[in-house]
């Protein structure tokens, strides 16, 4: 049943982008560690890092795409979920720096030794064991987003209501995270990690692996976003998109269905933050930042809401933007640029790179074709949906 | 000056009680002592300076300070004495009548080291007695903290010809204050002192009170003891009240920040995300006016206020139209997408600021009638944060006004309700739409002049309220004025009393987590609009 599922779900692009991932899941990491050091083939560490971290935002954009393109849920908190991930790796990560602390502390983390913790603070114990760190990545925002969405849901918030919550959510928490009483290191955040299931965090090899397990969850990522919404599920979700009175009306429960989409793209974007923390070395709680949550919005929308591939080639055309432009000259100028994209994206561009490309593209497909297909022209409603209201 | 009064007090009641034995008998006892300064003898000088200082004349304390600093000046032969003003001018010491000029034999009054100590004992008792109000009140506050005991007979002599009443309480408090630490004061007097202080009220009464030392009579001891108490329960009471002028104020702010976002999401169905940077172009128009007064015209300083809240409705409010126009009229329908757009916006619109100002605050001063502050009862309010709640509580009530009275309120009210039915009714709803997205813009931009006044004019200004705002008008409902209004004012006064039980972050914190259960229970906020429409 699964396997069928799967090959049914997957059309030509999203076949293309899969081994696209794979091929640079598998290329960079070898080409990083095999090749020598001058060859013209050979990619630096720090870009794997780079590309590592735009992986992990891809995943982070596909869980935003899943709620936002097929069931109309704008969350702009979801950053949020993203660093809960994040701090639950990040905890891991501390605990296994032990005795090589600059306080050599055993047990407590050094912030904790410099702000006078008398001992371990109780929701830190258990991460010093990876699977229970690894656990609590997925349980710890999937169950905020449980609590929060089964709130929120049941009372119909919907709309700018639900987005503008959202962002107050991980608002409030960026102010507690900030807190030094909050037992997460306050401003600092957790940082200055060591070791990764005894693997040092900063050796090539470890960090090549980290890619390769990035895009790994990319692909993985992906073919569950892509069972959700090619499922009889998804299609309920698209219906509720775009006229959620209406399939309440049907008799489907609607906040079910939004609350179980809700809880897996938190868990998804959990995951990404996990995987972001030991690349980029550092969790502190500027990832709460509002802005950073509407930033990852505009990613989908930049790549194409509603497409899943768009959401992950948003993610990375954005980032790989944003670097080249605040490194340079430019500088100044990015958050000009940045903002114009908002903009214009929303104005000129409302279905995305992806999307636009698909419009001009199955009409031509579907002449070549010409009516043999059916079942494929039911697919395109599924991978190019219709804007909602 | 104040800081060693007590033993200035102590040797001026000591030079007062010499001269009383002294100089039994002189006619017109003033003039005599004043000519006494020009014999320049020493012994004649102290004698002249308790005679002059306990005068209780107006020209005393002239004399005693123009001494002080060489500038009284004795003419041997004709034993007339002058006081040299510190602007040149001088008059008769004796009479106080303008002089011309000092006459050239005339030399400064000498003083040698034990004269300069009464003197400087005298200029404190002085202030006890001084002319000036502010002037005595600060002296008997000090003699109220010092408590000791030689100032005794200066201050019930100072406290027997006061007549202004704030003098007259802080010195009765000073007298109090000496007697429950007089030993030998009688049990009554120092009972009858415990209710003086009580009456103060005050923290500093009741650390007076806590501190009086256990060598008390047990009556006293007890007094004070429940006069603690009752001083505890008044100050509960004015952290209370401070507690809600506090929440008030914030409120004020809230309201201000929203007022505008809740037009524009009421109407218009539109979340400007820009709206917290209308509010920042709003005090760089302040700050612009104010730079323009200050090299061109200061003596219009005080005004720059009044000239910026118009400037700044019709900048904000033109970027606003300009906006609507150019962004959101193609957006109408999407409303997460109207999201994105603006928040874009907000981003450009910060650089701009921050290009052409740099990223650094920006001084935007207070006019004169908006600096400093009163006291009321136990709490202190600050003339700044009043004028804003005036201000904000002014502007809400020309826009309420507006929307019930204008034909363009009577528009949007109907927009607002149903848009395709006012639509059919003939109301041009686009023209309704930029002119309602240009008054909520210029309302920010007002909102800015008055922010300017109590926050940091920077690039980032806007966004510190923007969510705020939003949660303000989220809690309050749309479409209704009033929602709003009671939505900034609990949420301010909520923040004020949560604040010192909880600490000003976990304070907000729990407003926010409050606010996103409330949502649970009204999805549409205090004051929901009823209507047949269905959401889609």
């Amino acid at each position: 049943m699964t396997p069928h599922m799967l090959t049914r779900s997957l059309d030509r692009g999203a076949t293309i982008f899969l081994l696209v991932v794979a091929a640079i899941g598998v290329l960079i990491p070898l080409s990083n560690l095999l090749l020598p050091t001058g060859s013209f083939l050979h990619v630096p560490t720090y870009l794997v890092a780079l590309w590592g971290k735009y992986v992990c935002y891809a995943i982070l954009a596909l869980s935003i795409d899943l709620i936002w393109g097929y069931c109309g849920i704008l969350s702009l908190g979801h950053g949020a979920f993203f660093a809960l991930g994040g701090y639950a790796m990040g905890m891991y990560l501390m605990r296994q720096i032990g005795t090589r602390g600059v306080y050599g502390n055993p047990i407590l983390p050094d912030f904790m030794v410099f702000l006078n913790y008398p001992k371990l603070p109780w929701y830190w114990h258990g991460f010093d064991m990876f699977w229970f760190a690894a656990l609590m990545v997925i349980v710890v925002p999937g169950l905020l987003a449980f609590c929060f969405g089964w709130l929120a849901f049941r009372s119909r918030v919907t709309g700018v209501y639900l987005s503008i919550i959202t962002q107050a959510m991980t608002y409030a928490l960026l102010l507690g995270f900030f807190r030094n009483d909050f037992g997460f290191g306050g401003n600092n955040g957790l940082t200055d990690f060591k070791d990764i299931l005894g693997f040092n965090v900063q050796a090539d090899g470890t960090r090549a692996t980290l890619f390769m397990l990035s895009c790994l969850a990319l692909i993985i990522g992906f073919l569950i976003c892509r069972s959700i919404v090619s499922s009889k599920l998804g299609k309920v979700l698209i219906a509720i998109r775009d006229a959620e009175s209406r399939t309440r009306f049907l008799g489907y429960r609607v906040e079910s269905y939004k609350l179980f989409v809700f809880t897996v793209s938190a868990c998804m974007a959990g995951v990404a933050g996990a995987l972001y923390v030991p690349q980029v070395g550092i969790i502190n709680p500027s990832e709460f930042a509002p802005g950073n949550s509407i930033e990852a919005v505009i990613w989908v929308a930049v790549g194409g809401r509603g497409t899943l591939v768009g959401a992950a080639l948003g993610a990375v055309v954005v980032n790989y933007a944003k670097t080249f432009f605040t490194s340079g000259m430019l500088a100044p100028y990015w958050l000009f640029m940045l903002g114009a994209l908002f903009i214009l994206v929303t104005l000129l561009l409302p279905k995305g790179i992806v999307g636009t490309f698909n419009s001009w593209w199955e009409p031509w497909k579907a002449k070549k074709e010409s009516a043999a297909e059916v079942s494929a022209a039911a697919e395109d409603g599924v991978t190019e949906p219709k804007m909602a209201e | 000056m104040l800081a060693n009064l007590p033993a200035r007090l102590c040797t001026l009641a000591l030079s007062l009680f010499l001269i009383a034995f002294a100089l039994p008998a002189m006619a017109g006892p003033f003039e005599d002592a004043v000519a006494k300064f020009a014999n320049d003898d020493f012994s004649d000088t102290d004698a002249a300076i308790g005679v002059v200082a306990s005068s209780g004349n107006p020209l005393a304390f002239p004399i005693i300070s123009a001494l002080k600093d060489g500038r009284l000046m004795a003419d041997a032969d004709s034993k007339k004495v002058y006081v040299t003003g510190t602007d040149g001018k001088s008059v008769d010491a004796a009479t106080g009548a303008a002089v011309a000029s000092v006459p050239a034999s005339a030399s400064a009054v000498r003083l040698n080291n034990r004269l300069r100590r009464t003197v400087d004992a005298a200029l404190g008792g002085l202030t006890l007695l001084s002319p000036d109000v502010a002037t005595r009140i600060q002296a008997a506050q000090s003699v109220f903290k010092s408590h000791e005991e030689s100032a005794l007979p200066v201050v019930e002599s100072a406290l027997a010809k006061e007549t202004n009443k704030t003098a007259k309480t802080a010195l009765s408090e000073a007298r109090a204050a000496i007697i429950l630490f007089k030993p030998d004061a009688s049990e009554v007097d120092k009972l009858e002192a415990v209710a003086t202080i009580k009456s103060r009220g005050d923290q500093e009464a009741m650390a007076f009170l806590t501190g009086i030392g256990s060598d008390q009579p047990a009556s006293v001891k007890a007094g004070a003891a429940s006069a603690i108490a009752s001083i505890q329960s008044s100050l509960a009471v004015w952290s209370g009240v401070q507690n809600a002028w506090y929440g008030l104020s914030l409120g004020s702010v809230l309201l201000l920040a929203a007022i505008g976002l809740a037009i524009t999401f009421g109407v218009m169905g539109v979340i400007n995300m820009a709206h917290g940077e209308m509010v920042m172009l709003g005090a760089y128009t302040t700050f612009v006016v104010q730079e323009v007064i200050r090299t061109r015209y200061p003596g219009l300083f005080d005004y720059s206020l009044l000239i910026a809240v118009p400037l700044a409705f019709l900048v904000a409010g033109a970027i606003g139209v300009l906006i609507e126009r150019s962004i959101i009229r193609f957006l109408y329908g999407r409303p997460l997408e109207t999201l994105l757009a603006t928040w874009g916006l907000s981003l450009v619109l910060q650089q701009a600021v921050r290009t052409m100002f740099g990223p650094t605050n920006r001084e935007v001063g207070n006019p004169s009638w908006m600096s400093g502050a009163f006291e009321l009862g136990q709490i202190t309010i600050t003339y700044n944060r009043l004028w804003i709640l005036v201000f904000t509580l002014a502007v809400f009530a020309i826009l309420l006004a507006m929307l019930r009275y204008t034909a363009l309120g009577l528009e949007m009210r109907a927009v607002t309700q149903n848009r395709r039915m006012a639509a059919s009714m003939g109301i041009a709803t686009s023209r309704v739409d930029a002119l309602t997205f240009g008054l909520g813009s210029g309302i920010a931009g007002i909102a800015g002049v008055a922010l300017s006044q109590i926050d940091n004019v920077s690039p980032n200004l806007g966004q510190s309220y923007i969510i705020d705002s939003f949660m303000v008008v989220v809690f309050g409902g749309v479409g209704n004025l009033w929602g709003t209004l009671v939505g900034a004012f609990t949420l301010g006064i909520a923040n004020k009393f949560l604040e010192p039980v909880a600490g000003a972050v976990l304070g907000k914190i729990a407003i926010l987590v409050l606010i996103i259960l409330f949502i649970q229970k009204r999805p549409r906020g205090l004051f929901a609009l009823k209507g047949r429409a269905v959401e889609a």
